[in-house]
């Protein structure tokens, strides 16, 4: 093996290695110190839990992906429109921007309450709390995107007789794929939290019902274990999109791995 | 016939702001070569925004092919000192990138693709970057960018080529290979050329009428012919005319400089 074919695998196994690690430490102070698994359970007991109780937790699982992925596809939608309005136009960004961040500032669990009142405790909320927290970096993003299109990029297109939606489509929205997409990393891990958030607030389905209901049991290993699988599908799904970062947007990296 | 004619133009940006250019009368002919040279900050680049009309005179009047400029004109081509190539496209699709849009091909683009790649195919190759056309704007050189940017203004052969300091962020060498360029295109197909920048050197070598400007208001100075023969060599640089020539507008510079 070659020293560039051994860096690669390296960097290939790296996080694999940082997770057995952290796992092999993690186990180890639980041994050494006794812990008790009811306050802090090592590695092998939520192992144990997800291995009892696989069939809940993955139908809570599937209830908690499906209300994330609705939530965020919603987000993307609606934050892709707003985006493009805001970044385009001067007047809607002066407009729409506090507004904006004085919404973004609202805990959401703070908003769930209210949404029960509107339409009930289970699936509804947890779409809208996702929904609610993950569409603002869309927004961000988008309108940033679009608003530092270089003034000289658009002379040129103006004085070839350019509309302005020929410039945001030729130009405009090409040169925010970076920038949406890299918000959609950031979305979709959102996305999560809040429909878990919900879940845990005003549901009886779903990861964050599981572990509300699993705590109130003393089932450290079952909370663990559903924590570990929220994580799981959120690095999942970082990494789909990221896939498709690369694929779209490969020209901003210059086809090299993305970091300095 | 007169192509462009600036009748005491000034420009003022916003409504009490300093005049940046001040009763300006100038008149560019058909096919001529034109360069504009001055101090930075004398309102060159405001120059190019009232003959592409990307913004309107103050007072006076400007008008492009005997007619009234009001509104960004359709069929200017531009080059900057920054070649502003769009990053996700090719080299031969950046060059495409005006056909796509002035009004006269957009609607023929689709279906006659293949022929005006052809035509993009066969510029890149006058320029010298037969080769290049599928490379990526980042995998060029600085002065191929530049190259390609100047293909790109001029693919759709614009009555007006506006060059606004297309060469200041190269190098010596590269520069007068690029000078080269220029004089080659315009020598086999001549069309009409305002350039504006501040190498002496460069609009004696490239135009056949050189304007001084004065700064803050900007001004005409000195309206300078240049009667050297054509086509010109490289080596004429180094004749005793063009040096007096090159001394004589670097004078005027001089004291304008002194006089602020």
């Amino acid at each position: 093996m070659t020293l560039a074919q051994r860096k690669r695998l390296l960097m290939k196994a790296s996080p694999w290695l940082l997770l057995l690690f952290l796992g092999l430490f993690w186990e180890l102070v639980c041994f050494a110190f006794q812990i008790p698994d009811y306050l802090f359970p090592a590695p092998t007991d939520i192992w144990r839990s997800w291995l009892e109780y696989r069939p809940q937790i993955i139908e809570h699982a599937t209830q908690t992906l499906f209300t994330t992925v609705v939530g965020f596809v919603l987000a993307v939608v609606f934050g892709l429109v707003l985006g493009m309005l805001v970044g385009s136009s001067p007047v809607i960004y002066k407009a729409v921007y506090p507004l904006m961040v004085g919404f973004n500032s609202i805990p959401k669990v703070a908003f769930v309450p209210v949404l029960v009142v509107w339409f009930g405790i289970g699936t509804v909320p947890a779409i809208l709390t996702a929904f609610l927290i993950s569409f603002f970096p869309v927004v961000v993003n988008m309108a940033t995107g679009l608003a530092t299109l270089e003034p000289e990029l658009q002379d040129v297109m103006r004085s070839l007789g350019a509309s302005r939606i020929d410039i945001l489509k030729k130009v405009a929205l090409p040169r925010s794929m970076p920038y949406f997409f890299a918000s959609l990393k950031v979305a979709i891990t959102l996305a999560f939290v809040g429909s878990v958030i919900s879940e845990t607030v005003a549901s009886n389905v779903g990861i964050g019902y599981l572990m509300l209901s699993a705590s109130s049991t003393m089932d450290m290993g079952l909370v663990f274990a559903g924590l570990v699988v929220i994580g799981v599908m959120g690095v999942v799904m970082y990494e789909l999109f990221a896939l498709v970062e690369r694929r779209m947007t490969g020209w901003a990296t210059r086809g090299s791995d993305p970091a300095f | 016939m007169d192509l462009v004619e600036f009748e005491n133009v000034s420009m003022r940006y916003g409504e009490d702001g300093p005049l940046a250019i001040e009763n300006i009368s100038l008149s560019v002919k058909e096919n001529e070569f034109v360069a504009v040279v001055g101090p930075s900050g004398c309102g060159k680049s405001t120059l190019m925004k009232l003959v592409t009309g990307l913004a309107p005179p103050s007072d006076g009047y400007v008008y492009l092919g005997g007619k009234q400029v009001a509104g960004p004109q359709k069929g200017v081509g531009m080059a900057f000192q920054a070649s502003n190539l769009l990053p996700w496209r090719t080299t031969l699709e950046n060059v495409l990138l005006p056909l796509e849009i002035v009004a006269e091909y957009r609607h023929k683009f689709r279906r006659e693709k293949t022929q005006f790649e052809e035509l993009g195919r066969a510029l890149l190759k006058r320029v010298g970057l037969a080769g290049c056309e599928h490379k990526y704007p980042w995998e060029l050189s600085g002065g191929m960018q530049q190259r390609a940017s100047i293909c790109r203004a001029l693919i759709h052969r614009p009555s007006l080529l506006m060059l606004d300091e297309p060469f200041g962020a190269l190098d010596a060498f590269t520069r007068e290979e690029l000078w080269c360029m220029v004089r080659d295109l315009w020598q086999e197909e001549p069309f009409t050329v305002v350039l504006v920048t501040h190498d002496l050197r460069e609009a004696v070598f490239l135009a056949d009428t050189v304007y001084v400007m004065s700064k803050g208001p900007g001004r005409i100075l000195v309206r300078k012919p240049v009667n050297l023969p054509r086509p010109r060599e490289l080596s004429v640089t180094y004749t005793d005319p063009f040096a007096d020539l090159v001394f004589e507008l670097r004078d005027h510079i001089g004291r304008i400089r002194e006089g602020s």
